[in-house]
């Protein structure tokens, strides 16, 4: 167990920053997610906390050591790779015990560990095949097997769920956690899709264009984004941005409520509306409307949980509002997030 | 014939033309056709030949030609400058294959990282393959010159020799037969080189950089994760130039045509000398068939691989 540093981390790939002076700590036992979109700079973070990509300047601490210029053999860190790179010609056995053998260990202490691990994800009796006999979800376990067999102070993960099947990927998700939780070894988890970075991070790094945006508890991330990127990057549909006059308010779309159903002592923003299209989702509906006078006309998205029934037809006005705490309000110019309005 | 009627004849040949198209078994004949053409005018044919020529008593500039039996085996495998070139064959062609493998191996590897101008030297290690080797071996010649030697003339600048002790390279057996095993690994090592660098570049990145995080340092990564994955296409490599090697002539007729006292010459030189240039064809026959028996042993090797990498 480590913390992880980077120091105003820089990578530049023909001029163009990948990663732009990045400053973050990740604390001792945490489960960190990068979330970004594809091409924000995420993957190259993971891979200069690894070692496998060199900074172009900035530095990297683990466990309070200053590792840049460290291969990464000499880093004590394990990955896991989208493709989950399985050695194809080696067996599972021999993959998880490869890590071991690099270090030297001796070959019944390599047996006991291999069969520790093995047994820790319920791949025992697939030791002896090779990776191309096993099935996706197999594949990805033995990954994780050959991760944590030699106790490295920090795991890296590389969208290690991507290519598992949507139902597969929800129970992995699960067994992912409890086994850093028991573990407690400092994770960092890289991904573009969200559900993953709300479900499994204790905080969530908010990652565009080599820049983080926001680093915080996914409740905070989802309720106070600190910027207009990350009120529409996060939640789906995303946060409904409505400018005027130099300001730009923003509220969550299961937060735009016919009027009869808020709570009469709330203090509300009246929010009439012509509705355009309803989505019928099941568990919810989406209501897509354009809003109107007095607020300026703008497109937005409201989400009805099925406990209400209320009957809404499209092309017709309809009286929604919200609740003024649920208001957040960004700079027109920066998208940055204010604490009060003008 | 009404305009219908042509109309009718025009679909029926179209229809014609695609059914034969769409008939497989057809097609795939047509489309083999000149391959197996070509194989039994230029490989089967020839080989029968020589068959029949080593059993007959067939000479240049006759059209007589008697049955006699297996006599030119016998002869031939009672001259002991076969078993020599027999010998000098299978040193000619391990020797030099053994190196081009290791070397292509290194040559790959080094040319497998980016670095500015890579395509121009990919293009100058190519060079030697598509050359004429006539033309690259008659340049080595020259190398190789008693008088001339550059390599002389340099190691004598530089007082590796002294005056009167410099080597003459292909006039005396050792370094003769250095010599040629030089001129053929640089020739075959291109093709090699690019064959091994095709298997490397198809080992996906994480790979690389899963051993790398898993702590193997350059020889564990060599030997464990690197060598492995491209054996079979080394192995490829290997088997087709001990093919081309086995058979090939060029380098040892322009460079020592198989001298000194036939210390470099090989079976296909034996066989050309002795059937061509000595005008014995019955014996030169049974010489080149002497080739047969390496050439299917690698044949079967070769198609055992093939087979398994189908099944994998």
């Amino acid at each position: 167990m480590a913390t992880v540093e980077t120091r105003a981390l820089t990578k530049r790939f023909d001029g163009s920053a990948a990663v732009d002076h990045i400053d973050l700590g990740v604390r001792e036992g945490e489960f960190l997610v990068l979330l970004g979109p594809s091409g924000c700079g995420k993957t190259t973070l993971l891979r200069m906390l690894a070692g496998l990509e060199t900074p172009s300047s900035g530095d990297v601490l683990i466990g309070g050591r200053v590792v840049t210029r460290l291969p990464p053999r000499a880093r004590d860190v394990a990955m896991v790779f989208q493709s989950y790179a399985l050695y194809p010609h080696l067996s599972v056995a021999r993959n998880i015990a490869f890590p071991l053998k690099a270090a030297g260990m001796r070959r019944r202490e390599i047996d006991e560990n291999v069969a520790r691990a093995a047994g820790m994800f319920g791949i025992g009796h697939l030791l002896a095949r090779k990776p191309r006999q096993l099935s996706g979800g197999e594949r990805q376990r033995v990954a994780l097997a050959r991760a944590v067999v030699r106790s490295p102070v920090v795991f890296l993960l590389d969208e290690p769920l991507s290519n598992l099947d949507a139902k597969l990927r929800t129970s992995a998700r699960d067994e992912l956690q409890q086994f850093q939780r028991r573990l407690g070894t400092t994770t960092v988890y890289v991904t573009h899709d969200q559900i993953e970075a709300m479900g499994l991070g204790d905080r969530i790094a908010v990652l565009d264009r080599g820049r983080i945006h926001q680093l915080g508890t996914p409740a905070a991330v989802y309720h106070d984004p600190a910027d207009t990127f990350v009120a529409t990057f996060i939640g789906s549909p995303p946060m409904n941005l409505v400018r005027r006059d130099g300001i730009v308010s923003g509220f969550r779309p299961e937060h735009l409520l016919p009027v009869e159903c808020l709570d009469a002592g709330e203090t509300r923003v009246p929010m009439p509306l012509t509705v355009t299209r309803i989505e019928n989702l099941g568990a919810d509906r989406l209501v897509y409307a354009v809003l109107e006078p007095p607020n300026p006309q703008t497109k937005v998205i409201s989400r009805l949980p099925s406990t209400i029934e209320q009957p809404l037809e499209a092309g017709r006005r309809y009286e929604f509002a919200l609740a003024t705490r649920n208001l957040r309000w960004f700079d027109a110019d920066s998208g940055a997030a204010r604490s009060t309005p003008p | 014939m009404s305009s219908t009627d042509l109309a009718h004849a025009a679909r029926d040949a179209a229809r014609w033309h695609s059914a034969w198209r769409d008939d497989e078994a057809w097609l795939g004949r047509v489309l083999l056709a000149p391959a197996v053409l070509y194989i039994v005018a230029l490989v089967g044919f020839p080989f029968l030949l020589a068959i029949v020529y080593s059993m007959s008593d067939v000479t240049v500039g006759t059209t007589a030609l008697d049955f006699v039996g297996l006599r030119n085996f016998r002869r031939v495998l009672d001259d002991p400058t076969f078993w020599s070139s027999l010998r000098n064959a299978l040193v000619f062609t391990l020797v030099s294959q053994l190196l081009v493998v290791v070397l292509g191996k290194i040559l790959a590897m080094a040319l497998y990282g980016d670095f500015r101008g890579k395509w121009l030297v990919r293009l100058l290690i190519l060079l030697p393959w598509v050359a004429p080797i006539s033309l690259g071996t008659i340049g080595w010649l020259w190398i190789f010159d008693p008088v001339y030697s550059i390599l002389n003339w340099s190691a004598r600048a530089i007082g590796l020799f002294g005056p009167d002790t410099w080597p003459v390279w292909l006039g005396q057996p050792g370094p003769a037969m250095a010599s040629v095993i030089l001129v053929h690994v640089w020739r075959m090592l291109p093709l090699a080189t690019v064959i091994i660098l095709a298997g490397l570049s198809a080992i996906p990145q994480d790979i690389h950089d899963a051993a790398q995080v898993d702590g193997a340092g350059f020889w564990r990564h060599l030997f464990s994760i690197n060598l492995p994955l491209v054996m079979p296409i080394m192995l490829v490599a290997l088997l087709f130039g001990i093919v081309f090697t086995f058979t090939d002539l060029i380098v040892i007729y322009v460079l020592t045509r198989g001298g000194p006292f036939d210390t470099t010459q090989v079976i296909a030189s034996y066989a050309f000398f002795t059937g061509i240039e000595g005008g014995d064809l019955a014996a030169g026959a049974a010489i080149a068939l002497f080739l047969f028996p390496v050439l299917v042993a690698v044949a079967i090797v070769f198609l055992t691989m093939a087979r398994k990498a189908e099944v994998a």
